[in-house]
């Protein structure tokens, strides 16, 4: 039965030029790569470039695990760094894993949620391209375009109308090939008054070598649906990541992503951008982001509220300790009640590291509510003073203050990926202190 | 006991305090009064150890002990205990941390738990040290951590602002326990020094020395209620020119 997009959802893709909605899988397949070959070369609008030449296309390809808890032990122990659980898959209702650039585990344990290889859901279902580059453009940049020609697959995690899940999807991306450029692209569609909670977990197991993770992840988030969706990254500090991300969420429905890199990597660049086409939709951002020495770091988040009574609240908290990070965000007022917040924090823990928080709002008409507010600096001496008061030393409030700045208290997620999410950020602390 | 000797007390390089003696004998309070830059909160920092308040002469000596360079946070472990008029809102760090930090600082077995039930506070530990506490809020919140710390000199800087008659007696009450009020005179361990403008405090501790502090100085000392009744019946004036005819004398 094929499965229309909600009528945001197909406005967005009649804006974008598309003669039907109902367009043939060939024509809409040779568009796609038709302007992909365009934007090969095109450079990315933020970051530093990254040299595509420079890494390799493949990668052998892995044997298909039906059992991810054989994984060699020191595997498992690379992905639980990126909040995936290998050894109790009770506390999941879906598992998927692309090693480098070929899945090597898909499984659903709930009923109604669809876990599988992009690929295999675009076998199996022909409606699956009618969402393909609808929410993230495939002449964005170079890094898109690639993606496109040059894809070899990616995750299909789907909630049918009215399913709720409780217990999260985990996908995990692991890069273990040297040199390797991964890419991948990811289909997330949660349909109506669905409910779906998905961790992702981006790591590798290369020590020092060299790699770059190339993600496409496109959201489609339909009438009343619910979506948190927690990405964990735990790279090297020679990996370049850019990932690519949009999220079309409709009436009612709310979309709330959270994002932790706690870890060094070389260069990061990301702008994720969600469009509330719904009335009332909602869309919640969160990221703790920490630079260490050598991390350039340039992430941002997008929210155009495009819908009447759309509301959005972005939060980032950044921490340097020796790293550069540009800390972004935007928020565009396009309906009327519309309201958002955008809110920037940023501690400089060492002498040496930047923080260039860029807070940005737009308005289109009267009577809607935008706000932001950003704060960068070293950890307030009057703060730690007021510890010590307590009897704490300073080093013992130093990091009191420093896990405060860290914890993440987000309205609408679930208790249990709550304390999911604060242990992945407890676990990096004491590298950051 | 506290022994406070001759102490110069300077922020940046403006001198504050001047040759400020005092004596806190076991199990007594004294009160502070003063008008506003007189130098009563410099003091009380200056006590605690706060490195911006910088000792450049005389000594405090606690329990026998002279603690003049001694940091702020081995004060407090050694039982100095500070109430802060307008403490730092610190996002993201939980008013049970808080408490939890102040307990295992001192080693008391009490619970956070009894603590806030105590202080009416149940509802603000896991929100932000302060963050959006009313000023009665506030005063609670200090006197939740420092009976969690339960120091044997409690400094309190205007414990009654910003609180409504309704709650100024729970104060006292928590005040009073900070101080063992309920104690025997003899047998009682715990000192204080108060800040007060308004002196609603003294309904409610036994204060036994008070104090006008004019100009960084201490201009004169006797029984508090007294001293207040002067206060508020002639202002400070009255201390200015009883200072001025002693110097003159």
């Amino acid at each position: 039965m094929p499965v229309t997009p909600p009528d945001g959802i197909r406005l967005v893709i009649r804006k974008k030029g598309f003669e039907s909605y109902y367009m043939s899988k060939v024509k809409s397949s040779r568009t796609y790569k038709e302007k992909a070959r365009a934007a090969i070369k095109k450079p990315a609008a933020l970051g530093e470039d990254i040299d595509l030449d420079t890494y390799l296309d493949t990668a052998e390809k892995k044997p298909y695990q039906p059992d991810p808890s054989q994984l060699p032990v020191k595997t498992k122990k690379h992905m639980l760094s990126a909040g995936i659980i290998l050894d109790d898959m009770r506390q999941r209702s879906g598992t998927y894993i692309q090693m480098d650039n070929a899945p090597i585990h898909s499984s659903s344990r709930q009923e109604g949620v669809e876990v599988m290889a992009v690929s295999q859901a675009l076998e199996k279902y022909d409606w699956l391209q009618d969402y393909w580059w609808q929410a993230v453009a495939v002449d964005a940049d170079k890094f898109t375009a690639n993606v496109e020609l040059s894809q070899y697959d990616g995750y299909f995690i789907r909630a049918l109308a009215g399913q709720k899940t409780v217990l999260p999807v985990q996908a995990c991306l692991y890069l273990s090939k040297e040199r390797l450029a991964q890419k991948v692209h990811n289909i997330i569609i949660a349909e109506e008054d669905s409910e779906l909670h998905i961790i992702t977990g981006c790591t590798t197991s290369l020590g020092q070598e060299p790699g770059l993770h190339m993600g496409v992840s496109e959201f489609y988030i339909k009438r009343g649906a619910r979506v948190t969706f927690t990405m964990i990254h735990s790279w090297n500090p020679e990996t370049a990541v850019r990932p690519r991300t949009g999220a079309i969420v409709a009436e009612n429905g709310l979309f709330l992503s959270n994002y932790v890199l706690m870890k060094p990597v070389r260069t990061l660049q990301m702008y994720p951008t969600a469009r509330c086409v719904g009335e009332n939709s909602v869309v919640r951002y969160n990221s703790v982001l920490v630079a260490t020495p050598g991390s350039s770091l340039d992430v941002g988040s997008r929210v155009l509220l495009n819908a009447k009574g759309a509301r959005t609240e972005i939060v980032a908290r950044a921490i340097t300790t020796g790293g550069d990070i540009v800390s972004r965000g935007y928020i565009e007022g396009n309906a009327p009640e519309v309201k958002g917040h955008l809110e920037c924090r940023g501690l400089i823990l060492q002498e040496k590291g930047m923080i260039h928080a860029i807070p940005e709002l737009k308005g289109t008409l009267a009577g809607i509510d935008l706000s932001h507010e950003a704060a960068v600096g070293k950890i307030a001496e009057e703060e730690v003073e007021y510890l010590m008061a307590r009897g704490l030393s300073r080093s013992e409030a130093t990091a009191t203050i420093v896990r405060g700045f860290l914890r993440v208290d987000i309205e609408g997620l679930p208790a249990a990926l709550s304390v999911e999410l604060q242990r992945a950020i407890e676990a990096s602390e004491k590298e950051v202190m | 006991m506290l022994e406070i000797k001759q102490l110069t007390v300077a922020v940046e390089d403006k001198e504050i305090l001047h040759n400020v003696s005092l004596s806190i004998g076991t199990g007594e309070t004294h009160v502070l009064f003063g008008p506003n830059g007189s130098g009563k909160t410099t003091l009380l920092m200056a006590i605690m150890g706060f490195p911006k308040y910088r000792i450049t002469g005389g000594n405090i000596i606690f329990d026998g002990r002279d603690i003049t360079g001694l940091p702020l946070d081995e004060r407090a472990r050694l039982g100095i205990g500070m109430s802060f008029q307008r403490p730092p809102v610190v996002r993201g760090v939980k008013t049970r941390d808080m408490v939890g930090a102040a307990l295992q600082a001192r080693g008391n077995g009490a619970t956070i738990q009894n603590l806030a039930e105590k202080t009416n506070l149940l509802e603000f530990l896991d929100r932000d040290i302060n963050y959006g506490f009313s000023g009665g809020e506030i005063k609670r919140s200090e006197l939740m951590q420092l009976l969690a710390q339960k120091p044997e000199l409690t400094l309190l800087d205007e414990p009654e602002s910003g609180v409504d008659l309704e709650n100024i007696a729970l104060i006292g009450k928590l005040i009073d326990e900070l101080l063992e009020k309920d104690c025997p005179a003899r047998s009682r361990k715990c000192m204080g020094l108060i800040i007060t403008h308004t002196g609603h405090i003294l309904d409610y501790v036994n204060a036994k020395t008070g104090y006008v502090m004019m100009d960084g100085c201490i201009g004169c000392q006797g029984e508090p209620r007294e001293m207040l009744a002067t206060i508020k019946e002639k202002g400070y004036q009255e201390c200015i020119e009883c200072l001025l005819h002693r110097q003159t004398v």
